[in-house]
C-alpha cells in the first residue's frame, strides 16, 4: 500500500524529546522517526511508558517546554519543520490540519461549557468569518455525523449529561469538524467498555473512508492495531523497536521485543492450562535507560555486542520492514505465533 | 487467623505516578509517568521537601524563638512586666527601657516578653480544643454517618453562622473575662472548619479502593479507621490547624484590643496596642512594637503552616 | 437554615440573659442608687421580672414581626438605632468587597499564568504577609502612615465626606480577604490549567488568552465564589475591629459599645442582625453556584 514515491504527510525525523526533572533527564523520546501516507493508518504500539504519546505531543507541539527539551530532530508537515515554526503557526495548525484526540473523553472536555458551544469554539477559532449561529448549526450537523442521536438537543447538554462513548464520539466530531488531514488517536478506547470500543473504531474507519483523513493510532493494544491499521511502530523505551506494515510486523517479526509481545498474547486457541508467556523483567525507567540496546536485559537473544552497541534501524525483511536488533536473523528463525 | 495482608494505603504524599498516565499533569508526572517511576514518598520525603523551603525553615525558626521567649520570659525580660513606675511615665526607648515605658511607667519590653506566654498558650490552648472537638465530631460524622452526621454538620452549620470574633465576644460576655474564657471562646468557634474538613477529607478516603481493599480482606472497622483512614485524612486538618493557631493568636489580641479579652493589667499585646493607640501620632512605639510582635509570630506559623502544605501536596509544586 | 438561625438565636439568647451583671443598674451609671420602684418599673418594661423561657418566647414572638426590643441605654427601638448604622457598615462592606474580587482574583491569575516568575513570588509573598498582619495592625499601619504622616486621607469616622473617608477603612477591611482570594485563586488555577481540557483546548488550536481567561476562569472561580460568600461573615467580625480603629460609626461599632455597657438588647441586635445578612449571603451564593457550575444544576 506504501507507495514509495508518494510524500508523507507527517513525517517525524530522529526526534529526542528529554524531560528534565529533579530526578533526572527522562529521555521519553529518544531518536524516533516515523512518516504518514496521506489517508492511511500508523499504529503506534508500545507498552504504558514507552513514551508513544510523547512524539504525538510533540507533533502538536503540546508538550510543556520548561520540563521538557525538543534535543534534536525534526517535525515535517507539508515540508515545513514544526519544531522551527513559531507559535502562531503552530496554532493555525492544532485543530485545522492535524488534530488529536486523548483517552478519557470525560476529563478531555471542558464541563462548564455546553458540548455544541466547545464543537463550535474550534470552528470559529480558525475562521472568524464564521457566525455563532452558523457554526452551531455545523456542530449539530458533525453530531450527528459521529452517530449521536438527537444532536440537537445533544448540543445543548453538559459533557456529564453524556455517556463515555458518546462523549469520544463528541471529541472526535471537534477533532474532525475541520477536516484536518492528520488525526492523532491517544489511546482513544482505552477508556471505553469492550463493545463501545468497537462502536468507536467503526465510527473513525468510516470517516476515515469517507474524507481520506490519515490516522496515527497510538495504543498499547496489539489487537486494535491489527485489526485496524495499515503499518505499524513498535516502541520500547523511547526507541523504535520495529517498523513495517501489520503483515510484515505481525507474520515475521524482526525484532525480540515485537516477538515476545505477540507471545505474551492470550489466544483462543490456547488450552486453558496452558502457562501465558510474558516477557520477563521490567520495562526500564526512561531516566536510567540500558545501554545500547534498552531491550537487551530482557531479551533472549541477547548476547555482547546488544549492551555496547544500540542496533541501527535497518531494513531485515524487505525496504519496508525495519527493525533496530543485531540478531534479527536469530528472531526470523522463530515462527511468529501470529502465523500458526 | 492468616496473616492480614492489608495493603498499605498510600501514606500522604505518596506518588505512585501509574505509568500511562495521559493526564496533562504537571511535566513531571508526565514525565514520571513515562519513565515508570514509582516514588514511595513517606514521612521521610515529606519531611525533606519541607526543609527545603526556605520560608518553612525561617517559619520554623520564628516560632521557635517565640517559644523560647515564652518560656524563658523571666530571664529575658529587663524589668517585671506589672510594675508600674509613674515617675517615669511614657519614656521613649532608651538603654534602661529598650522599647520604653507605657502611660503607667512599665516597661515595654518586657509586657512583650511576657506577652508572648499569653499568645502562645492561648493560640495553642485553643486551636487544641478545636481539635479535639473538631476531630472527634468530623470523625463521627465522616465515618459513621447518617443521623450523627446530619446532626453534627447542623450544628457546625450554627457555629459558622459565627464569625470567630463576634461569637468570641459573646461566648465572654457570658463567661466574663480572662485567659481560659478567650481560649474556650476561640476553640469553640473554630471547631467546626476542622470537623467538616475531617469530615470531607474521610468521606473521600472511606470511598477509596485501598480501604475497599482492606475492608474485603477481613480488617475491622476501628482498624481501617485509624490505620488508614485517620492518618491520610488528617493532612489537610493538620495544615489547617496550624494556619489556626496563627488565626486564633490574632483573634485573642483583637479580642483584647477590643477590650473583652484578658484584663487590662495583664501583659498581652492586644491590651498594649488599645493602651497605645491613644497616644497614636507622638508615642508610636507604645502600639508599634506589640504589633509587630503579633505579626512575627503570626507570619511564623502561616510559613509553617503554607510549607507544611506544599510538602505535604506535591503536585502543587 | 431557618434551623441554624433558630440556633444561633437560642445560644444567643441565653448566653446573654444568663450573663452575671445587672444590666439595669449599668444602664443608668455606676453608682447611682435606683429606688425599688423605679427599679421594679424598669424591669417590667424589660420583661426582666418574668422567668427566662418566658422571656426567651416573648423575644421570639417580638423578633417575628422584626422587633428586636428597646435598647437599655438609648431607649431606643434598636431596630432604629441598628438601621441608622447598617448602612455605613454596608458601604463598607461592599467597597471591601469590590476590592476582594478585582484585586484578588487579577492578583490570583497572574500569579497562576507567570508561575515562580517574578510576578508570582510578589503576589505570594504579599498575600503571606497580608495573612500574617492582622486587621487591627493594617488598619493601625495605614492610618499612620496615610493619615497622620501623610496627611493624605482622614484619620477616622466620616469628616471628609464618604468617598475619601471609606477608603483606609475598606482597604483594611479588605486586606486579608484579598490576600486568601488571590491565594485561593493561584492555587484553583494552577490547578485547573493542568486538566486535561486544557489541553484539548489548546489541541483546538485556540490561543492562550482565550484557554486562560475563557476556559480556565470559568472552572476556577467556582470555588473562590464560595469563598467569597463565607467570608462575608468574616467581613463583619472583621468590620468590629475596622470601624473601632477608625471609628466608623457602624454596626461594629456599636457592638463594641453595647458590650461595654452591658447593653444586651443591642448586642442581641447586632448579632442577630450579623447571622442573618450570614445566612442570606449564602443563600445566594449556592444559587450562584448552580448558577455557574453546570453540574450542580441538574441535581
Amino acid at each position: 500500500m506504501t507507495d514509495a514515491t508518494t510524500e508523507p504527510l507527517l513525517s517525524i525525523e530522529d526526534l529526542r524529546v528529554h524531560f528534565h526533572t529533579d530526578a533526572g533527564v527522562v529521555k521519553a523520546v529518544d531518536g524516533i522517526s516515523w512518516a504518514v501516507m496521506p489517508g492511511e493508518t500508523l499504529g503506534i504500539v508500545g507498552e504504558s511508558g514507552s513514551g508513544k504519546s510523547v512524539s504525538a505531543l510533540a507533533v502538536m507541539g503540546l508538550v510543556p517546554v520548561p520540563p521538557a527539551r525538543y534535543e534534536s530532530g525534526r517535525i515535517l508537515f507539508k515540508g515545513r519543520d514544526l519544531i522551527a515554526a513559531d507559535e502562531k503557526e503552530r496554532r493555525a495548525i492544532r485543530g485545522k490540519e492535524i488534530s488529536m484526540i486523548f483517552q478519557d473523553p470525560l476529563t478531555a472536555l471542558n464541563p462548564v461549557f455546553r458540548v455544541g458551544h466547545q464543537i463550535a469554539e474550534v470552528i470559529q477559532a480558525h475562521d472568524k468569518k464564521v457566525g455563532r449561529i452558523a457554526a452551531r448549526a455545523k456542530a449539530v450537523e458533525l453530531l450527528a455525523e459521529v452517530g449521536i442521536p438527537n444532536p440537537k438537543q445533544r448540543a445543548r447538554e453538559y459533557p456529564h449529561q453524556f455517556s463515555g462513548g458518546m462523549r469520544q464520539r463528541a471529541m472526535i466530531a471537534m477533532a474532525l469538524a475541520l477536516d484536518p488531514l492528520v488525526l492523532l488517536a491517544d489511546e482513544p478506547t482505552t477508556a471505553l467498555d469492550v463493545t463501545v470500543q468497537a462502536q468507536i473504531m467503526d465510527l473513525l474507519i468510516r470517516l476515515q473512508a469517507e474524507r481520506g483523513t490519515a490516522i496515527v493510532l497510538i495504543t498499547h493494544d496489539l489487537g486494535l492495531v491489527a485489526g485496524h491499521a495499515d503499518r505499524v511502530l513498535v516502541m520500547y523505551a523511547g526507541k523504535v523497536a520495529e517498523l513495517g506494515t501489520i503483515d510484515d510486523v505481525y507474520y515475521r517479526p524482526r525484532h525480540p521485543y515485537t516477538l515476545g509481545l505477540l507471545n505474551s498474547l492470550a489466544r483462543m486457541d490456547q488450552r486453558r492450562t496452558d502457562r501465558l508467556k510474558p516477557i520477563i523483567g521490567q520495562p526500564p525507567s526512561l531516566i536510567r535507560v540500558p545501554p545500547g540496546c534498552p531491550f537487551h536485559p530482557r531479551c533472549p537473544f541477547a548476547t555482547d555486542i546488544c549492551p555496547r552497541e544500540m542496533p541501527a534501524l535497518e531494513p531485515k525483511d524487505g525496504p519496508d520492514h525495519l527493525a533496530a536488533c543485531h540478531h534479527s536473523d536469530q528472531v526470523a528463525l522463530q515462527q511468529s505465533p501470529a502465523a500458526s | 487467623m492468616t496473616e492480614q495482608i492489608v495493603p498499605q494505603a498510600p501514606a500522604v504524599g505518596e506518588i505512585t505516578v501509574e505509568s500511562g498516565a495521559s493526564g496533562f499533569g504537571g511535566a513531571e508526572s508526565q514525565a514520571a509517568a513515562v519513565g515508570g517511576i514509582t516514588r514511595q514518598t513517606q514521612f521521610g520525603n515529606i519531611r525533606r521537601r519541607f526543609l527545603r523551603n526556605k520560608l518553612a525553615l525561617m517559619g520554623l525558626v520564628m516560632i521557635t524563638i517565640v517559644f523560647l521567649t515564652a518560656i524563658f520570659a523571666p530571664i529575658i525580660a529587663t524589668h517585671p512586666p506589672r510594675a508600674q513606675d509613674l515617675t517615669i511615665t511614657l519614656q521613649s526607648p532608651s538603654s534602661e527601657h529598650w522599647l520604653g515605658t507605657d502611660e503607667l511607667g512599665r516597661d515595654v519590653f518586657s509586657r512583650i516578653v511576657y506577652g508572648t506566654r499569653i499568645a502562645v498558650s492561648v493560640g495553642l490552648a485553643s486551636i487544641f480544643l478545636a481539635l479535639v472537638i473538631g476531630v472527634i465530631l468530623g470523625s463521627i460524622s465522616g465515618y459513621i454517618g447518617k443521623v450523627w452526621d446530619t446532626l453534627i454538620m447542623r450544628v457546625a452549620d450554627v457555629f459558622f453562622a459565627f464569625p470567630l470574633i463576634i461569637g468570641a465576644v459573646v461566648i465572654i460576655l457570658v463567661v466574663g473575662r480572662g485567659v481560659a474564657p478567650v481560649i474556650l471562646a476561640i476553640g469553640l468557634f473554630s471547631w467546626a472548619t476542622v470537623a467538616r474538613l475531617l469530615r470531607s477529607s474521610i468521606l473521600s478516603i472511606r470511598e477509596s479502593e485501598y480501604v475497599e481493599a482492606a475492608r474485603s480482606l477481613g480488617a475491622g472497622k476501628w482498624r481501617i479507621v485509624t490505620r488508614h483512614v485517620l492518618p491520610n485524612s488528617m493532612a489537610p486538618v493538620l495544615v489547617y490547624a496550624m494556619v489556626s493557631v496563627a488565626t486564633a493568636i490574632v483573634a485573642q489580641a483583637s479580642l483584647s484590643y477590643l477590650g473583652v479579652g484578658v484584663p487590662p493589667d495583664v501583659p498581652d499585646w492586644g491590651n498594649m496596642i488599645a493602651a497605645g493607640q491613644k497616644f497614636f501620632g507622638f508615642k508610636d512605639y507604645l502600639w508599634f512594637f506589640p504589633s509587630m510582635a503579633v505579626v512575627f509570630t503570626v507570619l511564623g506559623f502561616v510559613f509553617v503552616g503554607d510549607g507544611m502544605r506544599d510538602a505535604l501536596d506535591p503536585r502543587l509544586r | 437554615m431557618m434551623l441554624v438561625l433558630f440556633g444561633a438565636s437560642i445560644i444567643l439568647f441565653v448566653s446573654l440573659f444568663v450573663v452575671p451583671g445587672d444590666p439595669i443598674a449599668t444602664s443608668q451609671g455606676e453608682g447611682r442608687q435606683l429606688d425599688p420602684a423605679t427599679r421594679a418599673a424598669l424591669e417590667r418594661r424589660y420583661n426582666l421580672d418574668k422567668p427566662l423561657p418566658q422571656q426567651y418566647v416573648g423575644y421570639l414572638g417580638r423578633l417575628a414581626q422584626g422587633d428586636l426590643g428597646e435598647s437599655y441605654v438609648y431607649r431606643r427601638s434598636v431596630n432604629t438605632i441598628l438601621k441608622e448604622k447598617l448602612g455605613n457598615t454596608a458601604k463598607l462592606a461592599v467597597v471591601a468587597i469590590v476590592l476582594e474580587i478585582i484585586l484578588g482574583i487579577m492578583a490570583g491569575i497572574i500569579a497562576a499564568v507567570f508561575r515562580y516568575s517574578f510576578l508570582d513570588v510578589l503576589v505570594t509573598l504579599s498575600t503571606t504577609l497580608a495573612i500574617g498582619v492582622p486587621t487591627l495592625v493594617i488598619g493601625l499601619a495605614l492610618q499612620n502612615v496615610f493619615a497622620i504622616n501623610l496627611g493624605w486621607l482622614p484619620l477616622q469616622g466620616q469628616s471628609q465626606g464618604v468617598g475619601r473617608s471609606i477608603i483606609l477603612p475598606a482597604v483594611t477591611l479588605a486586606a486579608v480577604e484579598t490576600a486568601l482570594v488571590s491565594r485561593l485563586m493561584r492555587g484553583t488555577m494552577s490547578e485547573v490549567m493542568r486538566a486535561d481540557f486544557i489541553r484539548t483546548a489548546y489541541a483546538k488550536g485556540l490561543s492562550k488568552r482565550v484557554v486562560i481567561l475563557k476556559h480556565a476562569l470559568r472552572n476556577s472561580v467556582i470555588p473562590v465564589l464560595t469563598f467569597l460568600g463565607i467570608s462575608f461573615g468574616g467581613l463583619l467580625g472583621g468590620a468590629l475591629i475596622t470601624e473601632t480603629v477608625f471609628n466608623w460609626n457602624g454596626i461594629g461599632l456599636a457592638l463594641v459599645g453595647a458590650i461595654q455597657s452591658q447593653d444586651n438588647p443591642i448586642v442581641l441586635g447586632v448579632v442577630t442582625y450579623g447571622v442573618a445578612i450570614f445566612v442570606l449571603v449564602n443563600l445566594v451564593v449556592d444559587v450562584a453556584y448552580a448558577f455557574l457550575d453546570p453540574r450542580i444544576r441538574l441535581e
